[in-house]
């Protein structure tokens, strides 16, 4: 086999693996759809999708190496091109090579990877607290600091429409399995801490917008925080298995400017208030 | 087609007096009273095949549910028992069994021993097997039908089974005694029975993977057991061990859990590993590359594999320094990973290769197995596996392992070995048709799951947003195209076996080496009654 055939072979094998990476890695979202991680709306969430989008480069571009010396191998070194087997069977220059390189590669990963995670778990200086609680099939909310609290449930709509043989077009239906009846909302540009725990079975509040998911465990508090950047509706869903509802018990979390969430605030609480009157009248 | 003069067949001499007799007569006597290596190795292959189909129909359910969103054909509860059934019995059913199979088969005769060290511990080993999975099946039709909590049995989820879970529990039990027995005569066969001249450093690659992943098999299957216990008294017997209210841990159930359950990833990886390191081999007529490489990095994984349990845990809660521990060294599993697929690509290059099917499968395993090992890697990132935690994207990422990797490294050596198990070839034509469509079919399968895993859709969920409907909708084509696939391969199988006109050679493949190709096809039904001499040319590697 000469040299430059060897060269060309594999350069076009090369044009081939990015061709064929190019078609399951890019081409899908011009379908329309919706095939990598949000960026979301808090630092954590970008940190994520930073480190997600490096780590998978990396990948990407060790793949492409490997699959284009395998793929210029299966070319030019089979049998029906009359191409006899050399007799090699090891090399410990090339097996060194190949330990130590990747573990280089490990450091250059494992350095933001700590970053973000110590940045993740540093929980410090919270301005307000929320306590989550997971119920099967609910989450409950309470604001520690403003005396409020309610319990959060897929939306009735979604409900009708989810079951066995409803008849109604999931389609039909806004925001189908993403919607509850009281979301939970939230100021931005607040640092937000979050207990998180369960009173039945364990769950898990995750909002990919948001950047994270924690475990809502029985008998454990987890903490967790986030700090929203920008208002907006923000959905996500419970993702520990948790029994034969947990695919209807999501979460909706809605962000507001500083001056309408004090606004909500005093609603609620008016609204609260009211309620209490009129059950000691009844 | 042997070409060299070292594959003369070696039991020639006593096949004649052997092939006809000290076969037990009577079919009860044959297979449920067995002691034959070859005999319980079928029995096994068999019963896996059996297995990897029920496994596989309710696959079919979920892909059928998943179709489209709205739920049409099952309740949620009834979805859940088959995700958490599935898994257990492709889990402890079709992989583990088969790759025991082929340890029974291959291992006495790739190292010159007349059969397994404990024959008889052998038989029951096989045979708890079928009560096993009855038992656990039955669950399914009970009032209070089958296991639901997924097949990581947490608590407090579990406890909520009804009165059919101690039936669960004890399935469990079985397959655990009948893992650990499977192993020690491993072990004790490969200790001390290798014929003269078969040193340790000349055994097969799929011997010495075999002989590590017994051993991962011996350290974990009680660690399980003990949990499953755990499980089975606070149930029914009012202990709290993983209740928190009552001074238990939910979370401990966990750690032990994966304790176990990450050196069983490796119990169905490593044997694959084994297979693909003697079929590259063979069709590039080349000796492996880097053969005591191999053995190091197999030993380094499995003991990777007893210090990353938490990276399953990422969210539970845990310290900063044990998330860390965790991420450092889940990622470190990479080096020795890495080496194998660099020595199995360096195997390759400059060969003489043809392309027969366990070829094909072999390079789908490497290429395959690779996406899920890179996929690997992103989850191993702790930040980032925040995200991807229980999505469609784990899902993703574990099928490719384990279908695309330990299924078609069981495919691979079903075409490779089964001429020399049944003495027929099988068709190449519908092997190759086998290995194509499968191929396909499983990229269209499991490859839309990244992008519904990344773009927020969580597994274990009978219905979902119709955000996700197009993926599901190609994934569910996939699977059911996937399924229909397999059919063939069991074709495939029947006719290698029952109406094969096509006699195989001895050595089978052209570059063939290593003791079970010494012997013919099929072999005498008790071969090396007198242990050969092993010599260096008749190995796969080089030394």
């Amino acid at each position: 086999m000469k040299k430059e055939n060897t060269v060309i072979v594999a350069l076009a094998v090369l044009a081939a693996v990015i061709a064929a990476t190019w078609l399951i890695l890019v081409a899908p979202a011009l379908t329309g759809n919706e095939i990598n991680m949000p960026r979301g709306v808090t630092q954590q969430s970008a940190d994520h999708f930073d480190l997600h989008m490096y780590v998978l480069w990396v990948c990407v571009i060790i793949g492409i190496g490997v699959f284009t010396m395998m793929f210029t191998s299966i070319v030019l070194h089979r049998k029906s091109r009359g191409h006899e087997p050399a007799k090699f069977s090891h090399s410990t220059k090339a097996e060194i090579i190949w330990t130590i390189i990747p573990i280089l590669i490990l450091i250059a990963m494992a350095v933001p990877a700590t970053t973000a995670l110590v940045r993740m778990e540093d929980s410090s200086g919270a301005e307000m607290t929320v306590k989550i609680t997971g119920f099967q099939w609910r989450w409950k909310y309470e604001y520690l600091d403003q005396d409020i609290s309610f319990i959060s449930s897929l939306e009735p709509a979604s409900n009708a429409a989810r079951q066995l043989n409803s008849g109604v077009a999931p389609e039909s239906v806004d925001n189908y399995l993403l919607d509850v009846d009281h979301p939970l909302v939230l100021p931005i540009g607040k640092k937000i801490k979050f207990l998180i725990t369960a009173d039945d079975v364990i769950h898990s509040w995750w909002v990919p917008d948001l950047g994270w998911k924690r475990d809502a465990i029985p008998g454990f508090i987890n903490e967790a925080w986030t700090n929203i950047k920008e208002p907006g509706t923000y959905r996500g869903q419970c993702a520990e298995l948790c029994g034969k509802d947990h695919g209807f018990m999501p979460i909706v979390v809605i962000a507001l400017a500083e001056d309408e969430f004090e606004t909500w605030v005093s609603d609620q609480l008016a609204e609260t208030r009211q309620s209490d009157v009129q059950g000691t009248a009844q | 087609m042997s070409t060299e003069i070292s594959y003369t067949d070696i039991d020639d001499v006593h096949d004649d007096h052997e092939d006809h007799d000290h076969k037990p007569t009577g079919f009860l006597n044959r297979w449920l009273f067995t002691t034959n290596h070859k005999d319980i190795g079928t029995l096994y292959l068999g019963f896996s095949l059996l297995m990897f189909l029920i496994g596989g129909a309710m696959a079919m359910v979920i892909r059928a549910e998943l179709f489209m969103p709205g739920l049409q054909l099952v309740e949620p509860d009834f979805f859940n028992q088959m995700t958490t059934m599935h898994a257990l019995v492709m889990v402890f059913g079709a992989v583990m069994p088969a790759w025991v199979g082929f340890a029974n088969w291959l291992i006495p005769m790739m190292i010159g021993a007349p059969d397994m060290a404990l024959p008889r511990m052998n038989n029951w080993s096989f045979w708890i097997l079928p009560f096993a999975f009855t038992m656990l099946l039955s669950t399914l039709f009970m009032d209070s039908g089958g296991p639901a909590a997924g097949w990581t049995l947490y608590p407090p989820l579990v406890l909520q089974t009804g009165t059919s879970f101690a039936f669960v529990v004890f399935a469990v039990h079985m397959m655990g005694i009948s893992s650990i027995m499977g192993s020690i005569n491993i072990i004790a066969t490969i200790f001390n029975m290798r014929a003269p001249g078969m040193t340790l450093l000349r055994m097969p690659m799929f011997v010495w993977t075999w002989l590590i992943t017994a051993f991962l098999l011996i350290a974990v299957m009680p660690v399980l057991a003990g949990a499953v216990t755990m499980l089975l008294t606070d149930h029914f017997f009012g202990t709290n061990f993983f209740n928190a209210a009552g001074g238990g841990d939910p979370v401990m159930f966990q750690h032990i859990f994966w304790f176990f359950g990450h050196p069983e990833v490796y119990i169905m990886i490593l044997p694959a590993f084994g297979v693909i390191s003697e079929i590259l081999p063979t069709f590039s007529r080349k000796p492996l590359f880097g053969y005591a490489s191999m053995v190091y990095a197999t030993a380094t994984i499995a003991f990777l594999s007893f210090i990353v349990w938490a990276h399953h845990m990422f969210t539970v809660g845990m310290p900063l320094q044990g998330e860390l521990f965790f991420m450092y060294a889940t990622m470190l599993i990479s080096v020795p990973t890495g080496v194998k697929v660099f020595n199995w690509v360096s195997t390759m290059w400059q060969g003489s290769m043809t392309f027969e099917t366990p070829m094909l499968f072999a390079i789908g395993f490497v290429v395959l197995f690779t996406i899920g090992g890179l996929s690997g890697l992103m989850l191993a990132i702790t930040a980032a596996d925040f995200q991807y935690h229980d999505t469609y994207f784990v899902v993703a990422h574990f099928h490719y392992v384990l279908v695309p990797g330990a299924v078609f490294a069981l495919m691979a050596a079903t075409y490779y070995w089964l001429p020399k198990f049944s003495g027929n070839m099988y068709s190449e034509k519908w092997g190759k048709i086998h290995f194509w469509l499968s191929a396909i079919f499983v990229n269209v399968l499991f490859f839309p799951q990244h992008y519904l895993g990344l773009a927020g859709m969580p597994r274990r969920i009978p219905d979902y947003s119709p955000q996700f409907a197009d993926f599901n909708m190609i994934s569910s084509i996939g699977g059911f195209a996937f399924g229909a696939t397999q059919l063939i391969f069991v074709g495939v199988v029947l006719h290698c076996v029952f109406r094969s006109k096509v006699k195989a050679t001895a050595g089978v493949w052209e570059s063939s080496r290593g003791l079970e190709w010494t012997l013919q096809s099929p072999p005498a039904y008790h071969s090396f009654t007198t242990p050969p001499e092993v010599t260096h040319n008749m190995l796969r590697h080089a030394e």
